[in-house]
């Protein structure tokens, strides 16, 4: 399928290992990308609290930007894609505001028409539209003995933009053990990284940068996998600072999804934007080239012979 | 309610955000606060925030720090029995702080920086933004960013020049625009300006 494809700031600069990935394992799956010409920053969180028609006006350009002859838009940064996804949704259900944003547009001779096009995250469309089945028929190199915490973040799944549970999601543990690798059981994998609170509140950021790393390493991941350009910088960049603040020594890599999508598909490494990271992801890379020894499955428990007999039905 | 700009009471002026006029369904059952990862660092909970909305009490809410507090993380809208857009309220909390001019610097000026950054060049600018802010407000927040952007720059993550994108001056036609729309809206809605 082809989709109109929104990269965001962040892939463009800070995230270029999520946008080379992704961008790889698209033409590996026989999908297209055609490039919005032109975007425009999506905002992130920070104009919305200044002045909010601004704010819409600004997302409603990209909107505006769609090719006529395409339907979906992906985005897979969760930030641009839920100031989409919203301001396509808000502009529908409220006509004042459709109608205030139409005429800012119109300065530039632009105009956008909401629900003319679906606003979908990169996460959706390779679990629903390529489908699970299709992306293990190109795993070449499972990866085998890799533990990894899977890490939604807020925004992909809540509100609720309805492809995966708010709470609980578990579209990314599926894909994840589809490539091969042993998922583990984390609670906080929707939970928030601080978003901007580095910048305004340091210490708190620190607190919920600190919890989802140290939840992770509890649960023996060999690295966190994101969806999020956002939560990647805040736990790969802030995680020493929050070290520092909490008093431990982790060493948690963070990785996207894609970048772990394209090692099972036999891509290099280097090609999937590794190294590009703060929090080296070396040792995941190392364990995936001699994987541990599979324990040998123990044998069923033998019943204690001096133990009291089943009760049989009779 | 108690009229303080013209005809139009406080609540109103809150409840015009998108989706706000559930804000008077509140049951106060308190599930907000305590689905909200800032919580304990909010001088008061989105529950005593609605509270006091509803009891007028303008000023105490403005001075409020905890819509500052707000991450957006949307667990509160998605767990509200009656389906509040809490998040969205918490945005419209900050846009009347900063109409009355009361509200907490950092989180204001960090906004401020990168919507001016985004306003010019039509793309965010993380290394102008964060020096601008960092040298402005917290000089001995640069000194601990230092090694942080260095590892950056070295990774090739943090360009020295910004993008600019060839619609700049369209779209700051269009924003001017939406700004003007705005001032018309506040005046109708009777907020502050």
């Amino acid at each position: 399928m082809r989709y109109a494809y929104f990269p965001g700031c962040s892939l463009d600069k800070n995230a270029a290992a999520y946008d080379q990935s992704f961008k790889a394992v698209i033409r590996i799956l026989a999908q297209e990308l055609v490039e919005l010409d032109d975007w425009n920053c999506c905002g992130a969180s920070e104009y919305f609290s200044l002045s909010p028609l601004p704010a819409y006006a600004l997302v409603a350009r990209n909107l505006a930007l769609m090719p006529t002859d395409l339907d979906d838009v992906v985005a897979p940064c969760s930030m641009c894609y839920i100031n989409l996804y919203k301001t396509d949704h808000n502009m529908g259900l409220y006509p004042q505001l459709n109608a205030d944003v139409n005429e800012a547009l119109a300065e530039a001779r632009m105009s956008y028409k909401p629900g003319s096009i679906r606003v979908r995250h990169a996460l959706d469309i390779l679990v629903n539209d390529v489908g699970y089945e299709a992306i293990q028929s190109h795993v070449k190199q499972p990866l085998k003995g890799l533990r990894l915490a899977p890490y939604y973040g807020c925004l992909i799944v809540r509100p609720d933009h309805g492809f995966d549970n708010p709470e609980y999601p578990m579209s990314l543990d599926r894909l994840l053990e589809t490539l091969g690798a042993t998922v583990v059981d984390f609670p906080l994998k929707a939970s928030c990284c601080g978003g901007h609170m580095p910048q305004i509140s340091p210490e708190s950021a620190y607190s919920l940068i600190h919890e989802i790393v140290a939840t992770a390493a509890n649960r023996g991941a060999d690295a966190i996998v994101t969806v999020c350009p956002m939560c990647h910088l805040n736990i790969d960049m802030y995680q020493n600072q929050a070290n520092r603040h909490v008093g431990t020594n982790y060493s948690m890599p963070i990785l996207y999804f894609t970048q772990m999508m394209g090692l099972a598909f036999g891509l290099s490494s280097e090609d999937m934007g590794f190294g590009q990271e703060l929090v080296s992801a070396e040792p995941v890379l190392r364990k995936l080239a001699s994987p541990p020894e599979e324990e040998a499955k123990s044998a069923r428990p033998r019943p204690d012979k001096r133990a009291l007999p089943m009760p049989r039905m009779p | 309610m108690t009229q303080e700009t013209g005809t139009i009471s406080f609540y109103d002026q809150v409840a015009a955000a998108p989706g706000g006029e559930r804000l008077r369904l509140c049951l106060q059952c308190g599930t907000c606060g305590g689905s909200c990862p800032s919580g304990p660092d909010m001088d008061h909970t989105p529950r005593e925030i609605f509270a006091l909305i509803m009891a007028d009490k303008k000023a105490e809410v403005l001075r409020s720090n905890t819509f500052w507090y707000c991450v957006s993380c949307y667990y509160c809208t998605v767990r509200c029995p009656q389906q509040i857009p809490i998040t969205d309220i918490m945005y419209r909390l900050k846009y009347l702080a900063i109409a009355a001019k009361q509200y907490t610097a950092e989180a204001k000026d960090w906004s401020e920086t990168f919507v001016g950054q985004v306003e010019t060049y039509g793309r965010s600018f993380e290394l102008g933004v964060a020096t601008q802010y960092y040298l402005t407000h917290r000089p001995m927040g640069a000194l601990r960013m230092g090694p942080m952007a260095l590892g950056m720059l070295t990774r090739g993550r943090m360009p020295l020049r910004p993008t600019r994108i060839k619609g700049a001056p369209y779209l700051r036609a269009i924003l001017r625009k939406a700004k003007e729309i705005a001032q018309q809206r506040d005046l109708e809605t009777g907020v502050a300006v």
